[in-house]
C-alpha cells in the first residue's frame, strides 16, 4: 500500500513529519491542590471566553454496584438532580435554566459524578454553582421521585434488551468479567433496578460521595482564589465517610476462547470479540494505543476498515479499541454485517487479528500512526471543554500533571517490538470471548463451542 | 440539519443547543469575512485563534432533496465514493494524507447538502485544499470500486433504518406527512433504489452538481482570512464553473386532512410521533412566526423542568418521556414534531390526549413572562457556549448558507428570538395546531421471536 503513495505525497509525508516534530503547542497549566476536607482540585485558567466548567467526580460507578442490587449506583447519581437541601426537582431545573447553564453528568464502570458549565459572570455563576453545591451535598432523594424515576429507568431498560446492540453488549461484558464487578451492566436489569429502594441510594451515596475522595475539575474564567473557594464550596459539606473496608477485586484474564450467539431478528449480526485488555495506569498503555490505531483505532485508515470494509463491503463500520479503566477494561473489536456474510467477516477479522499480533505494525504503518497522533494532538485540546475533561482524567486515575506534555514523547517513542510485545502480553489470540446477536444458524470452522 | 444532529443528545442539553443555532453572531459576525471567486465559489473565514488548529468544510448544495425517483440516496452514495481517488491521488490515499497530517476527516449528507470536513492543525490547510480542490474536479469513479461501496451503504442502511424501530417510523411519517416535496424520502435511499443503483448514477450526480458554483467553503480556526482567500483562489481558484441544473420547488401542497400510519417493529414500547406543518424563516428580518415557534419549542422541551417533561412524565405520569422539536432552518417546508413514549398502562391514546392538551393549553391560557425570560436566558448563553467549537460555528454557517439565509442574519435571528413576546406564542400555538395539518405515526411494537403480539395500539385511528 504505501508504495502506492505517489511520489510527491510521499515527500510531503516526511515533511509533515518534520514539522510535526518540531511544532511547539502550547499547553494549559494544570494546577493542583487538595481542599482541607480533602478534595484534590484540578484547575485550568483560561479568560478567552466567560465560561467556566467545574465537575466533581467520584469513586461511584457501576462497579460498586452489589450484584442483587445492580443500578444502585447509576440511580443514585441520576437521583442527585430531583430534589436537595429543600429545593424540588422544578426549582433545581428552573434555576439552573434561568441562568442559562447547563448540568452535565458523568456515569462509567469506574466514575460517578456531576457538573455544570456556567456563564462566568456573578449572577449566573453563583446560581449555577449553588444549586450543583445543593446537589451533591444535600440530595433529599424524594420518595415520589424516586419511585417514578425507577419505574422509567426500567421501561427504558426493557427497551434497550430489544437492541442488538445492547444485548451484544451485556453478553460481551459477561463474557470478559465473570464474577468481577465490571459484568454488571451499568444502569443494572429490570429485575435488579425493580428492587432498589431510597434506603439502597441513600447508603450508596453516604459510602461514595465523599469529600476525600471527590475530584474538582475547573476550567476557564476564574482565578486559582476563585477556584479554590468554588471547589470548597462545591465538597465542604459532602459526607466524611471513612474508606470502604473491602476494595474491589482484580480482573482475572481469560484462559479460554468462548462464543455466544444470540437470536435475534435484526437484518445484521451485531458481533463483539474481545476481552479484558489494559489498566489505565499500565506502563504498557501507550503501545497499546498506538498499535491498535494501526489494527481497528485509526478509522478509516486502519487494517480492519480496510480489509473488512474498504477491500470487501462487509460492513460499515468496523472498529478495535482499548477501553482503559482502574482494571483491566476491554479490549474490544466490533461491526455489524448483513448475516448471511456473519462467518465470512468473522473470519476477515480473526485472521486480520491473528496476523496483527503475530507480527505487528510494519514500521511505515506504525510512522503513519504517530503522525496523525502527535500531529492532531493539539486538536485534543482545542477547547475548554476537551481541557475539562483530561482534568477529571487526570485527576480521577491519579496521572502525572505533565501527562498531556508527555503525551507526544509517550506516542513518539513506540517502537514495533513495543507494539508487539505489549499486544502479545494484553491480548491472546486464542482466549478471545466472541458474541453474535442475530445470526445463530450460522457458525465458522474456527469457531469454538 | 444542524438541529437534528443536535437532537439526538439527551432532551434540554439538546433544546439549548438548538436555540444557540439562532444564536451566535453578534460577537462572532464581526469576525466573518467572506469573498467569491471567480468561479463562482463562496468562501467564508472565521477566526478562533484559542489553539493552533483549524476546520475547513466545503458545503455542496446538492442534497437528498435534488434527487429524483428511482435514484433515492445517491447524494450519500456520491459522498462515500468521494473518498475513492483520483488520477492524481489514488484510491485509499486521501485518508492516508489527511492521517498523516494529523488530521481527522469525515463528510455527512443531508436532506439540503452533502459537506466534508477535516479538522487539522492550522499549517496544514493548504494540503487539505489541495486533497478537496483535486476530487471537486477530478473524481476517478470505477464501476469496481462503486460495486464494493454500494454494499457498504446498505449495511449502513441496515444498521442506521431497517433495525432501528423508530428510525422506520420517522422514515414512514415522512413519506406521509410529505406526498409531493422530496422530504418524502430517506436519505440514506430506499433500499431497492440502492440495490438497482449504478456507477452511472453516481457519475451523472457528481457530473451535475459538483461544481464550484455550487460550493461553500467554511474556514473556522486560527487563521487569517486574507491568507485562507488567496489560497483558496490559488487551488479552488482554476476549476471552471459549471451550469446547473434547474431546481424545481416542487412545492408540498396544503394537507386537507389528518394522516395517520402505524410502523410494526421489534421494540419493547410503543412510540407517538404528532407532525405538524408549519412555516420556517423566509425572510430574517419580517418573518416573526418561526421565532415564535422556536420560543414555543424551548418552552415546551428546552430544559429538564420544562412543559412536556414537567406535565406528562412528572406530574400526570403519561408517558416516560415527551419531547418537542422545531428547525426553522431548511431549504425545503419543515414541522413542528410532538412526540413520545407511553408509561407502564398507559396508551399511545392516552399521550396523545395529554400531547393535544398542552399544546390547547398554550393556545387558550399562553405562556408566562417566567418561561419567556428562561427561554432568553438560555439563548444568551448558547450564544457564548456554543463560541467553544470551532465545528459548531463552522456547521452554523455550512448549514444556514446551504438553506439560502446569509450566516450574518444570525445576530438578526438572535435579536428576533429576544424580541419574541408572550402573544406571539400563544398565537402561532392557535394557528398551526390543527388537525387537518396533522400526521400521527405511531410505533406498534412487536416481540423479538416473531410471534403476534396483541396489538398495544388498537383503536388509534378513534383517538379524540
Amino acid at each position: 500500500m504505501p508504495s502506492s503513495i505517489p511520489r510527491c505525497a510521499a515527500w510531503a509525508l516526511a515533511l509533515v513529519f518534520v514539522l510535526v516534530a518540531r511544532q511547539a503547542v502550547a499547553l494549559p497549566t494544570i494546577e493542583t491542590w487538595t481542599t482541607p476536607g480533602g478534595a484534590r482540585v484540578y484547575f485550568v485558567e483560561n479568560h478567552e471566553l466567560p465560561i467556566i466548567d467545574v465537575s466533581v467526580d467520584f469513586s461511584a460507578g457501576s462497579s460498586f454496584d452489589k450484584r442483587d442490587k445492580s443500578g444502585v449506583a447509576a440511580l443514585t447519581q441520576h437521583m442527585l438532580r430531583f430534589g436537595a437541601d429543600g429545593l424540588t426537582e422544578a426549582e433545581i431545573s428552573n434555576r439552573i435554566a434561568d441562568v442559562g447553564a447547563q448540568l452535565t453528568g458523568r456515569f462509567d464502570l469506574d466514575r460517578g459524578g456531576l457538573g455544570v458549565r456556567t456563564l462566568a459572570s456573578a449572577r449566573e455563576q453563583d446560581a449555577a454553582i449553588d444549586v450543583l453545591a445543593k446537589m451533591l451535598q444535600s440530595p433529599s432523594f424524594p420518595a415520589d421521585a424516586v419511585a417514578r424515576e425507577k419505574a422509567r429507568h426500567v421501561a427504558g431498560l426493557k427497551e434497550a434488551d430489544t437492541k442488538p446492540e445492547t444485548i451484544a453488549a451485556k453478553a460481551f461484558y459477561a463474557s470478559l468479567y465473570g464474577d468481577h464487578p465490571y459484568a454488571m451492566p451499568t444502569s443494572g436489569t429490570p429485575e435488579t433496578v425493580s428492587g432498589i429502594t431510597r434506603e439502597d441510594l441513600l447508603a450508596f451515596y453516604r459510602a461514595h460521595y465523599n469529600a476525600h475522595r471527590a475530584v474538582v475539575a475547573i476550567m476557564g474564567d476564574v482565578t486559582r482564589e476563585q477556584a479554590d473557594a468554588l471547589a470548597r464550596r462545591l465538597t465542604d459539606g459532602l459526607p466524611q465517610t471513612p474508606e470502604e473496608g473491602s476494595p474491589l477485586p482484580g480482573v482475572t484474564p481469560l484462559d479460554k476462547a468462548s462464543e455466544k450467539r444470540i437470536a435475534h431478528p435484526a437484518t445484521q449480526s451485531h458481533i463483539l470479540i474481545g476481552a479484558p485488555g489494559v489498566r489505565r495506569a499500565d506502563p504498557d498503555y501507550f503501545a497499546l494505543f498506538v498499535g491498535n490505531y494501526v489494527l481497528g483505532g485509526g478509522g478509516f485508515v486502519s487494517r480492519f476498515t480496510e480489509e473488512v470494509r474498504s477491500k470487501r463491503g462487509l460492513a460499515y463500520s468496523v472498529y478495535s479499541t482499548f477501553y482503559p479503566l482502574r482494571f483491566e477494561g476491554p479490549f474490544q473489536i466490533g461491526l455489524q454485517t448483513k448475516k448471511e456474510q456473519s462467518a465470512e467477516a468473522l473470519d476477515v477479522v480473526r485472521v486480520t487479528l491473528k496476523e496483527f499480533i503475530a507480527k505487528g505494525p510494519t514500521e511505515q504503518e506504525l510512522r503513519a500512526a504517530k503522525q496523525n497522533i502527535v500531529g492532531g494532538f493539539p486538536l485534543r485540546m482545542d477547547s475548554n471543554k476537551k481541557i475539562h475533561d483530561y482534568l477529571a482524567l487526570i485527576g480521577y486515575y491519579d496521572l502525572p500533571l505533565d501527562y498531556l506534555n508527555e503525551f507526544p514523547r509517550n506516542v513518539q517513542r513506540v517502537t514495533v517490538e513495543d507494539v508487539r510485545r505489549a499486544f502479545a502480553k494484553h491480548v491472546n489470540p486464542d482466549a478471545l470471548a466472541t458474541v453474535v446477536v442475530g445470526a445463530p444458524e450460522t457458525r465458522t470452522s474456527a469457531a469454538p463451542q | 440539519m444542524i438541529r437534528r444532529l443536535v437532537r439526538s443528545r439527551a432532551g434540554g442539553v439538546a433544546l439549548l443547543a438548538a436555540l444557540a443555532l439562532g444564536a451566535t453572531q453578534t460577537f462572532a459576525a464581526a469576525r466573518t469575512s467572506e469573498t467569491v471567486l471567480g468561479n463562482g465559489m463562496r468562501v467564508i473565514v472565521k477566526e478562533d485563534n484559542r489553539a493552533p488548529v483549524v476546520v475547513s468544510m466545503v458545503w455542496y448544495q446538492a442534497g437528498s432533496m435534488d434527487e429524483v425517483n428511482g435514484r433515492t440516496g445517491v447524494a450519500h452514495v456520491l459522498e462515500h465514493m468521494m473518498f475513492k481517488g483520483t488520477k492524481n491521488v489514488p484510491n485509499g490515499q486521501f485518508n492516508k494524507l489527511v492521517a498523516a497530517a494529523g488530521g481527522r476527516d469525515n463528510a455527512f449528507t443531508n436532506r439540503d447538502y452533502t459537506a466534508y470536513f477535516q479538522q487539522v492543525q492550522k499549517s496544514e490547510l493548504p494540503l487539505m485544499f489541495r486533497l478537496e480542490a483535486d476530487r471537486m474536479a477530478n473524481l476517478n469513479l470505477t464501476d469496481e470500486e462503486f460495486a464494493k461501496e454500494i454494499k457498504v451503504v446498505m449495511e449502513e442502511r441496515r444498521l442506521r433504518t431497517d433495525d432501528k424501530a423508530r428510525a422506520l417510523l420517522y422514515e414512514q411519517l415522512l413519506a406521509t406527512t410529505y406526498s409531493a416535496h422530496p422530504y418524502r424520502t430517506p436519505v440514506i435511499g430506499w433500499m431497492n433504489d440502492l440495490e438497482n443503483m449504478k456507477a452511472e448514477d453516481a457519475r451523472q450526480w457528481y457530473q451535475n452538481w459538483y461544481a464550484p458554483n455550487n460550493a461553500i467553503l467554511v474556514v473556522v480556526g486560527d487563521v487569517r482570512a486574507q491568507d485562507v482567500f488567496k489560497l483558496a483562489e490559488q487551488y479552488f481558484g482554476p476549476i471552471k464553473a459549471r451550469p446547473l441544473p434547474a431546481r424545481k420547488p416542487q412545492d408540498e401542497p396544503v394537507q386537507r386532512g389528518e394522516r395517520r400510519l402505524t410502523v410494526k417493529a421489534p421494540a419493547e414500547l410503543p412510540h407517538l410521533v404528532m407532525a405538524y406543518h408549519v412555516p420556517k424563516i423566509h425572510d430574517v428580518e419580517r418573518d416573526w412566526e418561526p421565532y415564535a415557534l422556536d420560543v414555543l419549542d424551548a418552552i415546551l422541551d428546552g430544559h429538564e423542568g420544562a412543559r412536556l417533561t414537567r406535565s406528562l412524565v412528572r406530574d400526570s405520569r403519561v408517558a416516560t418521556s415527551a419531547a418537542s422539536s422545531y428547525d426553522s432552518v431548511a431549504r425545503g417546508p419543515t414541522m413542528f414534531l410532538l412526540e413520545g413514549t407511553p408509561a407502564e398502562g398507559k396508551t399511545v391514546q392516552d399521550l396523545e390526549a395529554a400531547l393535544r392538551k398542552e399544546m390547547r393549553n398554550v393556545a387558550e391560557n399562553g405562556v408566562s413572562e417566567e418561561e419567556l425570560a428562561r427561554v432568553k436566558a438560555q439563548v444568551i448563553a448558547g450564544e457564548v457556549f456554543q463560541r467553544d467549537s470551532m465545528f459548531y460555528q463552522a456547521m452554523q454557517i455550512g448549514s444556514l448558507e446551504t438553506a439560502g439565509l446569509p450566516h450574518r442574519s444570525l445576530d438578526v435571528q438572535i435579536e428576533k428570538l429576544k424580541a419574541v413576546t408572550a402573544a406571539q406564542v400563544q398565537e402561532v400555538a392557535q394557528k398551526y395546531f390543527r388537525d387537518d395539518a396533522l400526521t400521527v405515526a405511531v410505533l406498534d411494537p412487536q416481540p423479538l421471536d416473531g410471534a403476534r403480539r396483541v396489538s398495544q395500539v388498537k383503536g388509534v385511528r378513534h383517538a379524540e
